[in-house]
């Protein structure tokens, strides 16, 4: 990429007491693009977040941010940041918590257009206290985004949003990125990677184990996706040619595997009253599953 | 792009500014907050200041407990204020947020200490309007500008000790632990009653207590020659760098895990 490095994790290690929550990590992110960071529970997601917002000092290796120490205030000012917690007091309003980041800024937003990106111009004079869990979300949200960061950093943004609520949030998000700003998200939801990231970097056990696109990670793992409900065993269904993997799914059967079009025939000869197949490209959900399977 | 955001910087006073107004009007708005600290000293005060006029020695009672209820009143805000929100602030992960948001830090410190000044700032414009009017206190004007300068700035120090509190409790325990150390601190110090009208041992123990050398400050403003306001003045001094040292290795310790 010839984008220019905006912030860099170099051989960047943490420790926590006994625990090695991030070993060795490198990665450098460029402008204007959107990294996913994924990875099980406890693998070093918000460990490599906290070494970027400056909340955690690494144990050894270094962190960049615009070329300087995350911890520095001129650093901070080109990123905006959403974390998995971080609940704003519930008395003062949507526009005074807004107005209060914004100053923050060099050069914020317009405070009417960060609310209305955020979409919560109607909730202006709300309290904090008195919004729904999405509508405190997108607050937060917008206080990421009130100062025009250059880079945007959100800790599993979505995590407890409806799916309308998702998409809308993935548009606007897009919408930021169209101006030019880079993102780094860590998320839950592997479709949501696969829909936004430009990269996709898997993190197992502190270390990253995959750097790639989210189409060339899922070609990596490779073939496709068959569901279906039979009445066959899995032994026999693993026997079947192209078979990479068979896994029960209560009632149904996932399947995955290579040349379809000649397994179909014996798989249907195999079983002639199997039912509700469908078949699916190769989901990132799974070629993640099987990364992490491997990397273990 | 990333050279201009080096080369305009957004204005540091207007952050503080803003900060402290804030910080005054979240918990002004919490009426959990803000009633018990706007109205119990208020209640008191009128309760054994005005209500119940018992003489103290050849002390009228209305003008003593103004100085001392006054004091009383402007600890309550840096305890509870300062020390608690900083606990429930830090538990909730909205410190966090701020410490990697480009505020200055120290805009946070210092909005909470505004915060806490306001306040005794209220509680004192409440009890002086009561003294005036129900209590028939009569001082020099120079004399309440100098007990509201004494009572305004003497939250300083229990801003300190609110610091100290909130950077080693978690929320619901800083709750607990200031509840213990306000009222009796309070009381031990001489705030409710004369120290005269303790035991020779309790009379002892009141100088170890900041709360004492803020009564004896804020009396010597108030026109009463009692304690040293010279010694007052250097253990509070005293008390609120000890505080904000302890509070501070706290901090540190808790941030570069």
């Amino acid at each position: 990429m010839s984008r220019p490095v905006i912030a860099r994790w170099q051989a960047a290690s943490k420790r926590f007491g006994a625990v090695l929550a991030l070993d060795r990590f490198s990665l450098d992110i460029h402008a204007g693009e959107v990294l996913a960071v994924l990875g099980p529970n406890g693998a070093g997601k918000t460990t490599a977040l906290g070494l970027l917002t400056g909340l955690i000092r690494a144990s050894s290796g270094h962190t960049e941010l615009f070329g300087k120490d995350p911890a520095s205030i001129e650093a901070r000012r080109g990123m905006g940041v959403m974390l998995q917690t971080g609940d704003p007091p519930d008395t003062l309003t949507v526009a005074e918590h807004v107005r209060l980041f914004s100053g923050y800024y060099p050069q914020p937003r317009p405070l009417a257009e960060t609310l209305a990106m955020a979409q919560l111009s109607e909730l202006a004079q709300r309290r904090y206290g008195a919004l729904s869990g999405g509508q405190q979300r997108r607050l937060q949200f917008a206080l990421a985004i009130c100062g025009r960061p250059q880079l945007l950093l959100v800790d599993e943004p979505t995590t407890g949003l409806d799916v309308e609520a998702r998409r809308s949030f993935w548009q606007v998000l897009r919408g930021l990125v169209a101006q030019g700003t880079a993102v780094v998200l860590t998320t839950h939801y592997l479709e949501e990677a696969d829909a936004l990231a430009d990269r996709v970097a898997l993190i197992q056990q502190g270390r990253l184990v995959a750097l790639d696109t989210p189409l060339a990670i899922k070609s990596r793992v490779g073939g496709q996706c068959l569901r279906f409900r039979s009445t066959l065993s899995d032994p026999s269904l693993a026997q079947l040619p192209g078979v990479l993997s068979v896994r029960r799914d209560g009632s149904h059967f996932e399947l995955r595997a290579t040349e379809v079009e000649r397994l179909l025939p014996l798989l249907l000869a195999a079983d002639p009253g199997l039912r509700d197949l469908t078949i699916s490209a190769q989901s990132l959900e799974n070629a993640v599953v099987d990364l992490i399977k491997e990397a273990a | 792009m990333s050279t201009n955001t080096v080369a305009i910087r957004p204005s540091m006073a207007r952050i503080y500014a803003l900060e402290s107004w804030l910080a005054f009007v979240q918990v002004l708005r919490a009426p959990a907050f803000a009633l018990p600290t706007l109205l119990f000293p208020l209640a008191f005060y009128a309760l054994f200041g005005l209500v119940l006029p018992t003489r103290i020695g050849s002390m009228a009672p209305a003008h003593y407990l103004l100085a001392t209820y006054g004091a009383f009143a402007a600890m309550g805000p840096a305890l509870f204020g300062f020390g608690v929100g900083l606990a429930m602030e830090q538990q909730m992960g909205w410190l966090a947020l701020k410490r990697a948001s480009p505020m200055p830090i120290g805009a946070y410190f210092a909005s909470k200490v505004a915060m806490a000044m306001l306040f005794a700032l209220c509680t004192t414009l409440l009890l002086g309007s009561a003294a005036v009017v129900f209590g028939k206190v009569h001082m020099e004007v120079s004399q309440w500008l100098l007990l509201t300068a004494v009572l305004v700035l003497g939250a300083i120090p229990f801003c300190a000790l609110g610091l100290l509190i909130g950077s080693l409790a978690k929320a619901q325990a800083a709750v607990a632990v200031v509840n213990l150390i306000y009222l009796p601190m309070s009381v031990l110090s001489g705030l409710w009653m004369p120290v005269k009208m303790f035991p020779p041992f309790m009379q002892d123990l009141a100088p170890m207590l900041p709360a004492y050398h803020f009564g004896v400050l804020a009396l010597n403003a108030a026109g009463f020659k009692l304690g040293n306001p010279g010694s007052a003045l250097l253990a509070l001094i005293g008390f609120t760098l000890g505080f904000t040292a302890l509070a501070l290795y706290a901090q540190r310790r808790r941030w570069s895990p």
